[in-house]
């Protein structure tokens, strides 16, 4: 049995006893077991895995497999991991656990509810760790039907339409990716002389430039409407503010990071011509989205609007790391993804405990949060810094990464691009810090809400989880570095090649 | 490691230990216990930076004649490329040991003085904490020995700072004043983190002492590429460090991004006196002052900027400064001049030994003004808890009833004024001595704002202290008082003797010991300002008069925009509710809900319309259905019959 | 003794089959619309035994299609009546016009 099919089977096994339990207690003990059992096993693993690399194992990727799917289209459910992979396992591994924790006062059909959670970690993960393009693009439309259904039967708000909104579009994209896959499986038996997805086995092969351009930017565009990449962004406002808590901070905290994965893992690292001639148009749509996606922001007055956009904002620099192709950016961008989904995770985990206490989320209703719930008052000021890129926090390192990776790009293209993503850090602040000042300090401003409640045992596990895993990468930058950058060098190393070649 | 080293590593480790123990134990344990725990544990850094210094000054830190940088710890934390790492180091240099003596007694005091200050606060041990972590966070940022260190430090003074004005969140002004700060600080930080990127990416290194040596060797390839491109006539190095400077420029208060600091006073006093008197404000001096070399040899023309900048702010907040009327804000912008005061003096120096003489004055400016400044507030903060105003209206003849803040006033109020055989007179001395000796015109200027610097002062302790009998009855205020006095009393002797030092054995540019020039023939010029600008006080406040509304209806439309601070709050505001709100912002989410928004729902109704007008083929009927059926089955009957017979 | 020629068997099934599907569309009671299929399948029955006895005499694939098909046929008919009670339940009516709901 491969290690890395445990990653799998876990929340398999979870999902079908979840199925067999009648007492709902008794379900949402047993997402939680099985979500825990997931968090362990994959810090097990990280370890397992830095163990073999210690041992002088430079494969590129570890405990590959591969098992015959469907022989005559060439699928194989082939796996393997590196640390960028590990990376977004634990990222998920701890989002789905904090989520479960938050989810626990779930009302109706709770079983339903854990079990399409755990559906959409299972697509989560098998995605990670499938080195198949076919097998990822089967994972990747997993994670996206329970979204659908969580957001429409669970949400609030104009639900209906959020969650059709959300599930069109993100099918969309998932069309524009199946087509780059698939043509690039045709070329692969046109120019490699044999039909594979297999990644290892096609980016052994030169694609001619005429059939990478086009590939690469459907696949780059489709996994930007996951990473809600400006102008494809909409639905990330729209699907988080009707979601329930959990799910946004799947979508923001997990969904959001498939994309960025998938662009780097798929488009980047498979077609390193296209992505050095094309990916100035990558760079501007990031620009763009770090900026507008800012102010944006800074009009919002709903907080789960508020922290929708900013993920747009933020979600822009792992855009901008990858299209910058150097090693430091992309490394950055790995970071940020991290960073990023544990921080906007913790912040919509913090809104959704207002929102269940205070019915409301709009900035200015609220008011003396702090005084009244210190724990999610303080929950949420952290995610507040965390975001605005306070060091000691995790989103310091990888937003600076991110910019020392962009500036190596020299030109004067590349340097504008790297200032006005800089620049962002100031609307960063103003958004937050506004947001904190409205909601969370201030007076009292609703007789009711003076008999508001800090958070339970459950809400301060979440968010004690959250919290412990931004303050580890914020103080503890150079573990995840050790564990990612041979990977983002690999990477890094195809475009050397490719400029050699050239 | 030896043990100077180790103690070094506990000056920073103490602090922060003290903040996680504050933070997360704060509910269980009693104020009493929480302020006890945070003072000592203060005292005790304040006793290891003594020994470090000690240590370095006389035991380890002189190199063949010369103090050289002493790396007593270095981490390796984040490394981004071959060249650019972000090594968390504690390097031990004059400037950043007389730095440690500074922040660690300073902070100390302030500790003390706010267990009587603060007392009955429900937040206390947060306050503790959030002391403890500026604390840290200001010593981390002396110790640095990379400039993205100095970076992260840097971030981390301004929100310690943003939490502790904010301290009183439920005070609106408080809200307003912190993200203000906060803001503020954080647009002079992105120039600095521009800068950062343009100097790592010229030096290829983040390492203060490598970049410098990279960047002044006249025959270093470096320093060559980097100077070659140049931009509206300055060179990209230049550039670099002007961006850099805007970093200091924020955290330092340089006009024009002053403005947050006067507000800033909406937190608790103690924390004014710490943070924005005596150490966080400095930062941005001290940051010139860790890439001098780099400004003096390299880009001289930048450091001309940071002298005008100075000199400037300087003057504008001293004239300021003569209109407020809240005790605490015209001490802020005193500090505002003062720091401008060491800006300038870096300014005005450059290379070599005798022209670095402005370096070792800024230094030393630095040191004595922490003093007095920190005196200077915990002294407006003991009149503030006694007549429980900052209104210079509310106060006056105060001397009799609190008599120990009334002598140390005065004493902080002398020093600051530059009066002779007090600190502020001798550090003051040497900044204009190489002010004068560098750029007369900022001689001049500097000349004129130490006048209002004494006229100021003297205004705000004769109206404090003099000027109209106690309303307050003649009870004493500072019974029991003694955790606020006593840091009084002990800010008060370093404000009079810190002075006497020989600074310039310790502190100068290039680590070798030099004399501070002192000529008595030039100092007949700074000390009558002084004492005209005292007796202009004394003449206006020393007795309740009609003469200040005289003179300031005589300066007229001047003194209201003086007493308006000439209107840069209101610009601000305009730029940024105005400008960025409606020009940027709202433009941007309307675009974002219209343009964007309404093309991803184009397309839905687009779908939507063509399966209504569609819908009707769909008809329910069977027969129909299978009609359609019947009939594609003969079409395609037809064609093949058509075609392969 | 002479065969009945194939030519005769396929005028049968196709006179069968256009029987079928004129039943199909001209009777509006769906019982008889079933019946009508029935006949069209049958005519295919006849088809595949009628081309596998006069075209490829040694193989049966012919027959295990209609084997097949009779199969299936029953199959159909069974749940096609079972929609068809449940219709009649539901409109009272077997109708096939007055049951077109399915629609939009």
């Amino acid at each position: 049995m491969n290690v890395l099919s445990i990653l799998i089977l876990i929340p398999l096994i979870t999902a079908l006893v979840l199925l067999m339990v009648r007492k709902e207690l008794h379900m949402k003990l047993i997402a939680l077991f099985g979500s825990i059992a997931q968090l362990g096993y994959s810090v097990w693993l990280t370890n397992y895995y830095i163990n073999f690399r210690k041992a002088g194992d430079t494969a590129e990727m570890l405990f590959q497999t591969s098992l015959g799917w469907f022989k005559p289209l060439n699928i194989y459910f082939s796996t393997g991991v590196d640390g960028i992979s590990l990376t977004m396992i634990l990222l998920t591994a701890m989002v789905v656990v904090a989520g479960i924790l938050v989810s626990w006062k779930i009302q109706h059909q709770v079983k339903e509810f854990f079990f399409l959670i755990v559906l959409l970690s299972l697509g989560a993960y098998g995605f990670f760790i499938s080195t198949d393009l076919f097998m990822m693009f089967f994972f990747l439309e997993l994670a996206v039907i329970p979204k659908y259904l969580l957001i429409g039967i669970w949400g609030s708000g104009k639900k209906e339409y959020s969650a059709m909104k959300l599930a069109l579009m993100l099918m969309a994209g998932s069309a524009l990716v199946f087509l780059g896959i698939a043509a690039l499986y045709f070329a692969s038996g046109i120019y490699g002389g044999q039909y594979t997805w297999n990644i290892h086995e096609l980016t052994q092969i030169n694609f001619p430039m005429s059939v990478q351009v086009p590939i690469y930017l459907l696949i780059f565009t489709g996994f930007g409407v996951f990473t809600a990449m400006f102008p494809f962004h909409t639905w990330a406002p729209d699907g988080h503010s009707s979601a329930p808590t959990a799910a946004s901070m799947f979508l923001a905290g997990i969904s959001m990071k498939l994309g960025g994965y998938g662009a780097l893992r798929v488009a980047t690292y498979l077609l390193p011509n296209a992505a050095q001639e094309w990916s100035w148009i990558f760079i501007i749509l990031a620009s763009i989205a770090i900026i507008y996606g800012a102010f944006a922001t800074m009009m919002q007055k709903d907080l789960k609007y508020m922290n929708a956009y900013s993920s747009v904002s933020h979600c822009g620099f792992v855009i901008l790391g990858i299209a910058m192709l150097t090693k430091t950016a992309f490394m950055g961008a790995v970071m940020q993804m991290v960073s990023h989904g544990i921080m906007t995770a913790l912040f919509f985990a913090a809104i959704g405990m207002i929102y269940d206490r205070a019915h409301t989320r709009q900035a200015n209703e609220l008011g003396g949060m702090l005084k009244q719930m210190p724990f999610i008052g303080t929950a949420f000021i952290i995610a507040g810094l965390t975001s605005l890129g306070l060091p000691g926090f995790s989103g310091f390192v990888s937003e600076m990464t991110v910019f020392v990776g962009s500036w190596e790009r020299t030109g004067i293209f590349y340097r504008v691009a790297t200032i006005l993503a800089c620049a962002s850090i100031v609307v960063t602040a103003v958004y937050i810090l506004r947001s904190v000042g409205f909601a969370i300090w201030g007076t009292i401003t609703n007789k009711e809400y003076e008999t508001l409640k800090d958070a339970t045992w459950n809400e301060k596990a979440a968010a004690v989880l959250l919290i412990a895993g931004i303050v580890f990468i914020g103080v503890l930058p150079f573990w995840v570095v050790n564990l990612i950058s041979n990977d983002t060098i690999t990477i890094f190393n195809k475009f050397i090649s490719v400029a050699v070649a050239n | 490691m030896s043990t100077y080293d180790i103690a070094a590593l506990l000056i920073l480790l103490l602090p922060i230990l003290s903040f996680a123990g504050l933070s997360f134990l704060g509910k269980r344990i009693t104020p009493c216990t929480a302020g006890i725990v945070g003072t000592t544990v203060l005292f005790v850094a304040a006793g290891l930076a003594l020994f470090t210094a000690y240590g370095y000054f006389f035991q380890f830190g002189e190199v063949a004649g010369a103090y050289a940088h002493h790396t007593s710890l270095e981490i390796n934390w984040l490394q981004f490329n071959e060249n650019l790492s972000i090594n968390l180091s504690i390097i031990l240099d004059p400037i950043s040991v007389m730095m440690l003596v500074v922040i660690t007694v300073i902070s100390a005091m302030v500790h003390l003085y706010s267990f009587k200050y603060m007392h009955g606060e429900e937040r206390f041990a947060t306050y503790y904490a959030y002391l403890a972590l500026f604390t840290f966070s200001m010593l981390g940022l002396v110790v640095s020995g990379n400039l993205f260190q100095m970076y992260i430090f840097w971030e981390l003074v301004g929100v310690s700072s943003f939490l502790l004005i904010g301290f009183y969140f439920t005070k609106p002004s408080a809200i307003a004043a912190a993200k203000k700060a906060f803001i503020v600080t954080r647009f002079a930080d992105l120039g600095f983190l521009l800068g950062i990127l343009m100097l790592s990416y010229g030096a290829e290194t983040l390492d203060f002492f490598v970049l410098i040596e990279r960047l002044t060797q006249p025959d270093s390839v470096y320093l060559a590429s980097f100077t070659a491109t140049s931009f509206m006539g300055l060179s990209a190095l230049s550039w670099g460090l002007l961006l850099v400077f805007t970093g200091g420029a924020g955290k330092s208060a340089m006009f024009p991004l002053h403005i947050w600091l006067p507000d800033a006073m909406e937190g608790p006093t103690p924390v004014s006196a710490l943070i924005h008197a005596a150490t966080m404000v400095v930062a941005g001096v001290y940051l010139v002052a860790r890439l001098f070399p780099v400004f003096a040899i390299s880009a001289p023309d930048a450091l001309a900027i940071v002298g005008y900048i100075g000199v400037f702010t300087a003057l504008f907040a001293a004239v300021i400064a003569c209109t407020q009327t809240d005790i605490k804000r015209v001490l802020a912008y005193s500090t505002i001049s003062q720091i401008a005061f060491m800006m300038f003096a870096l300014g005005v120096a450059g290379w070599g030994e005798e022209k670095a003489e402005g370096f070792t004055a800024s230094m030393f400016h630095l040191f004595t003004h922490a003093f007095f400044k920190a005196l200077l507030f915990l002294g407006a903060g003991a009149v503030i808890h006694a007549v429980h105003s900052n209104e210079m209206k509310d106060m006056g003849g105060l001397r009799k009833s609190m008599p120990i803040t009334h002598i140390t006033f005065l004493i902080a109020c002398l020093a600051i004024a530059g009066v002779p055989l007090l600190s502020g007179f001798f550090s003051k001395e040497a900044i204009l001595n190489a002010a004068y000796h560098g750029n007369p015109m900022i001689f001049y200027v500097a000349l004129l704002t130490s006048g209002l610097t004494a006229f100021y002062m003297f205004r705000l302790y004769f109206r404090i202290f003099w000027y109209k009998a106690d309303e307050h009855g003649h009870h004493n205020h500072e019974k029991g008082m003694w955790a606020m006095n006593l840091p009084l009393i002990i800010l008060a002797i370093g404000a009079a003797f810190t002075g006497y030092i020989p600074f310039g054995d310790f502190v100068s540019a290039d680590g070798k010991p030099f004399e501070l020039p002192f000529h008595l023939t030039f100092s007949i010029a700074p000390v009558l300002a002084g004492v005209i600008g005292i007796g202009i006080a004394w003449m206006m406040y020393s007795k309740q008069n009609s003469n200040p509304d005289k003179v300031s209806a005589s300066f007229g439309r001047f003194y209201n925009w003086a007493y308006h601070k000439f209107y840069i709050d209101e610009i601000y505001l305009f730029v940024t509710k105005k400008v960025l709100f409606n020009l940027v912002g709202r433009p941007a989410a309307w675009f974002d809900k219209n343009v964007v928004d309404g093309m991803i729902n184009g397309y839905a109704s687009i779908t939507s319309t063509t399966s209504e007008a569609i819908k009707g083929m769909q008809s329910g009927r069977l027969q129909t259905y299978t009609l359609f059926f019947l009939g594609g089955v003969l079409v395609v009957a037809i064609l093949l019959i058509v075609n392969f017979i | 003794m002479e065969q009945v020629p194939l030519s005769h068997v396929l005028i049968l099934s196709s006179c069968l089959f256009f029987l079928g599907i004129y039943g199909f569309f001209s009777r509006r009671n769906m019982i008889t619309m079933l019946m009508s299929i029935e006949l069209i399948l049958n005519s295919i029955n006849i088809n595949f035994i009628a081309f596998n006895k006069y075209l490829y005499p040694h193989q049966l694939e012919g027959v295990f299609f209609t084997l097949f098909i009779i199969t299936v046929a029953a199959a159909e008919v069974s749940l096609a009546i079972a929609i068809i009670i449940n219709l009649y339940r539901k409109f009272n009516t077997i109708d096939v016009e007055d049951t077109n709901t399915m629609k939009f």
